[in-house]
């Protein structure tokens, strides 16, 4: 079979930098690659970098694990509202489940997301954690 | 454009079932639907089929001329819809449109899934192709984690509870023990909901729909022909659909489903009816929050009053709306691509007035609502008794 | 071997990351019956896991972006090499300097290798850096330092491999700096005290070899060989940072180069975290770099097994003051844990699967 190389390629800059797109005319902003503004509908949208902090929207733990993650779980997925309103989904790690809260702050971690197989390519790309306490 | 009636309906026993392919489980019920519309099969001039996702599940696409070839519809154009769990009900409403525009005048529409081939993971994860492949699903999200995101915004913004989630999971199996077809014919408590395991906080294996095998078809035809096949036929008064954003985090807010919103408005408008002319409703309790969330978003109750209108009763069979008298997708059982028209057949039995045991009585205009992935897509059938 | 004379080769920015999840060495010990009294001269109490979706490459990238974070005044753009020195990559053919430049945000004109020496494949990567610096080859470049050290199951390895690491901005005459670099001595010798065939998932070492022939004997050299080309003593340096296999053989080789234990203990975290392989030593340093200075000297010297270590004088400069706080200390990072039982442990890093 065909690897996914090329899948993971085309994307993988955009998931490990967290780069969005926004549109230049009413400035919606969303993760992953558009040409075509989903607020407006203008064709002006240039990819931008993202904010690496934001707070959880919403979270829940995942119990019953697709194959994909084998092993893994339970693991924690959210919706992350970055500093300026866009929302994605991520992986909440370095986080115990029952510590989990909506509004909690999170900051971007880079992270492994999966590997085709044993001898595969590897995925990374991002997560958030809560945000180390600094001294 | 044309009236549409329904004329004939089958549906084969959900469940797991182990000794049928998918091809099989399709005939079972396209025959019962033949049957049932006292027709031969010859008479059909189009197949319109549900299915999302052969190709994971058994390894087969192009399911359309499969199953026309195993019905013995030679050369007739059978067309596969695709809309995840909306697969079927999509298919419903092409066909109608086919039947509408005059193009046919007769026109099989199917469903089918077979599940129970593979793993429950990697059933986890063909689910999750309904949702952003790259966006949420390449990230770990499942489809009962996102419900289950949804569900979390609604205990947080309307103040529902999981007891008011497990209610609609104890209604729907309480109806199935009336379906002989359902899935899963027995009763659960408040309490065995609430202490089931957890599939994705807050959601537990008896909040979610199950893994099932099973088919459903139905005829469909203009409605002058109809009186032709059957005394009791059961009319399209109105339809929707609606999609909306693949990936959930770009909605403004989760707990409204906008396509649910505006199919509804479109289906209610065509039909020249309201919501609280609903006699009896077959919803997408894909999970037990999506009845909720569709109670409000059809517009049954206020947003964020689902949760109360289940705790109430007024969803029960002989309710102010019985919604899912079959048992719904939680306990009739979900075959992807078979639910959609799972759900009409139910409606057509109860307008006959031939749903047995948990037949609504009275019932004269029912409605079917059949949701794709995390609600992108929603199509919305209204039927009646009566033409228009 | 090289005294560079100016103080013009400089690190702009520093940073490090270490995982969150902590083993006790006597839940390892309970694991495989182990008595706690043979563990002892070890002096570790307890060293860093890394989590189920963590591998060299996200500790170097983590590792990278705070280093980034302490030199603001660098572009991703103006990198002109990025080398990773490591022995533990997940891909054995395929670099983690090209991950590390896609997540950082590099040009495509851009130098990009991974060195592997044992746990000396991050000095490496530091001395490219300073070298293509000051020969004017690139403006800067970016050094890492990070493992997943690997341990066989059951062999006292495990009690010390442990995950972490950390990244350096280097330039010459160029940027804010934090510190610049001195002199710098290195020494080699084929000397067999640990290795890992190709192929083979766990490394395997020579037990009470690694300690005179191998460590003791090339982080000596290599100090001392500094330090007679600078000029210098012990008494010169204000903290030394020797590579750190366990608790005890950097106390140690400190104490037999003449340096007092209060030179050593600043930038010593193998007894609270283990042993990061290539990233030890180097994140030793930015431990120290957390609290030194300006003016400051330090002594880095690091080892790597089959044998060889690379020693560097490093002088802190006036820009540590504006740049710490940029960016999580180590200390943070030692702060922030979790503990994990030997099961928890084994399934995070692959040695158990199902």
């Amino acid at each position: 079979m065909m690897p996914k190389s090329p899948r993971i390629w085309q994307l993988a800059e955009r998931r490990y930098r967290l780069l969005g797109s926004k549109c230049v005319l009413c400035g919606k902003t969303s993760v992953g690659p558009r040409s075509i503004c989903p607020a407006c509908g203008s064709d002006k949208v240039e990819t931008v970098q993202l904010p690496s902090t934001g707070t959880i929207y919403s979270y829940t733990v995942v119990h019953s694990l697709p194959a994909e993650k084998n092993g893994y779980g339970p693991y924690i997925m959210a919706i992350v509202a970055l500093e300026d309103g866009t929302k994605l989904t991520a992986e909440i790690v370095d986080c115990d489940p029952e510590d989990v809260k909506i509004g909690m702050p999170v900051e971007l971690a880079f992270r492994l997301i999966g590997q085709e197989s044993e001898h595969g390519i590897i995925y990374y790309g991002y997560k958030f954690r809560p945000i180390i306490p600094r001294t | 454009m044309r009236e549409i009636a329904v004329v004939g309906v089958g549906m084969t026993k959900f469940g797991e079932r182990w000794d049928k392919q998918l091809r099989d489980l399709f005939v079972e019920a396209a025959n019962e639907a033949l049957k049932d519309a006292n027709m031969e099969r010859n008479e059909i001039q189009a197949l319109y089929v549900g299915n999302f996702s052969a190709g994971s599940f058994v390894g087969q696409e192009h399911v359309g001329p499969l199953l026309a070839d195993y019905l013995s519809l030679k050369y007739k154009p059978a067309f596969r819809v695709e809309s995840a769990c909306a697969s079927s009900g999509m298919a419903f409403n092409l066909a109608c449109m086919a039947i509408a525009s005059g193009m046919y005048d007769i026109v099989m529409v199917g469903g089918v899934e077979k599940m129970t081939d593979i793993s429950a993971p990697e059933v986890t994860s063909v689910h999750a192709k309904a949702m952003d492949a790259e966006w949420e699903s390449f990230f770990g999200l499942t489809l009962p984690a996102a419900f289950a995101l949804i569900a979390r915004r609604h205990f947080v913004q309307y103040g529902t509870k999981p007891e008011q989630l497990a209610m609609v999971s104890v209604k729907n199996h309480r109806n199935a023990t009336k379906n002989p077809l359902a899935q899963f014919q027995f009763e659960v408590t408040v309490e065995r909901v609430l202490t089931s395991p957890i599939v994705s906080d807050p959601l537990h294996v008896l909040d979610c729909s199950p893994v099932t095998d099973g088919a459903a078809a139905v005829i469909l035809c203009s409605a002058e022909l109809a009186k032709k096949y059957t005394d009791t036929p059961v009319y399209v008064l109105g339809f929707g659909t609606a999609s909306d954003t693949i990936a959930l985090h770009d909605r403004s807010d989760i707990t409204t489903l906008g396509a649910v919103v505006e199919a509804s408005r479109q289906a209610y408008k065509m039909a020249g009816i309201e919501p609280k002319n609903i006699d009896v409703a077959e919803l997408h309790d894909s999970f037990t929050i999506t009845e909720i969330i569709s109670y409000e978003d059809l517009g049954f109750c206020e947003k964020g009053k689902g949760g109360l209108m289940i705790q109430e009763g007024e969803t029960e069979i002989g309710g102010r709306i019985s919604v899912n008298p079959s048992g719904g997708l939680k306990a009739r059982g979900n075959p992807i691509g078979a639910t959609g028209v799972a759900q009409v057949v139910e409606i057509v039995q109860q307008l006959r007035g031939a749903a047995g045991k948990r037949q609504v009585s009275g019932a004269e205009i029912g409605m079917t609502q059949n949701i794709g992935g995390t609600g992108s897509t929603c199509v919305i059938h209204i039927f009646g008794r009566q033409r228009r | 071997m090289t005294v560079f004379g100016d103080k013009k080769t400089v690190i702009v920015g520093y940073g490090s990351y270490i995982p969150r999840y902590r083993i006790k060495i006597e839940s390892i010990a309970h694991a495989w019956g182990e008595s706690l009294d043979t563990l002892r001269g070890l002096r570790v109490q307890e060293i860093s896991v890394k989590g189920p979706d963590e591998d060299q490459v996200t500790i170097a990238v983590e590792a990278a972006r705070n280093a980034l974070r302490r030199a603001p005044e660098v572009s991703p753009k103006d990198i002109g090499a990025i080398y990773s020195g490591s022995e533990s990559k997940p891909y054995a053919v395929k670099p983690t300097s090209t991950i590390v430049a896609a997540a950082i945000g590099a040009s495509m004109s851009v130098r990009l290798a991974d060195y592997e020496f044992a746990c000396k494949g991050g000095t490496e990567a530091i001395i490219s850096c300073i070298s293509q610096a000051r020969s004017g080859m690139i403006k800067y470049g970016l050094a890492i330092a990070a493992d997943c050290s690997q341990s066989l199951p059951g062999d006292v390895l495990e009690y010390t491999a442990s995950a972490g690491g950390s990244a350096f901005v280097i330039g010459h005459d160029s940027g804010d700096p934090i510190a610049y670099f001195e002199g710098q001595y290195s020494v080699g010798t084929d000397t067999p005290d640990f290795w890992r065939r190709d192929l083979i998932k766990y490394p395997r070492h020579g037990g009470r070899f690694t300690g005179e022939p191998a460590y003791f004997r090339h982080v000596i050299a290599a100090a001392t060989g500094l330090m007679k080309e600078l000029d210098m003593k012990p008494e010169d340096f204000d903290y030394i940072v020797p590579h750190q296999p366990n608790g005890s053989f950097p106390i140690e080789v400190a104490k037999r180069l003449g340096f007092s234990e209060s030179k050593v203990l600043p930038g010593l975290l193998s007894p609270i975290v283990g042993n990061f392989y290539s990233g030890s030593s180097p994140t030793g340093l930015c431990k120290v770099l957390d609290q030194a200075k300006p003016g400051q000297r330090i002594l880095l010297v690091s080892f790597g097994s089959g044998a060889g270590s690379d020693a560097f004088s490093i002088v802190v400069a006036e820009g540590i003051e504006r740049k710490r706080g940029l960016a999580p200390k180590v200390e943070d990072y030692i702060n922030r844990k979790k503990y994990v039982d030997y099961s928890l442990y084994a399934k995070f890093w692959g040695k158990i699967a199902r």
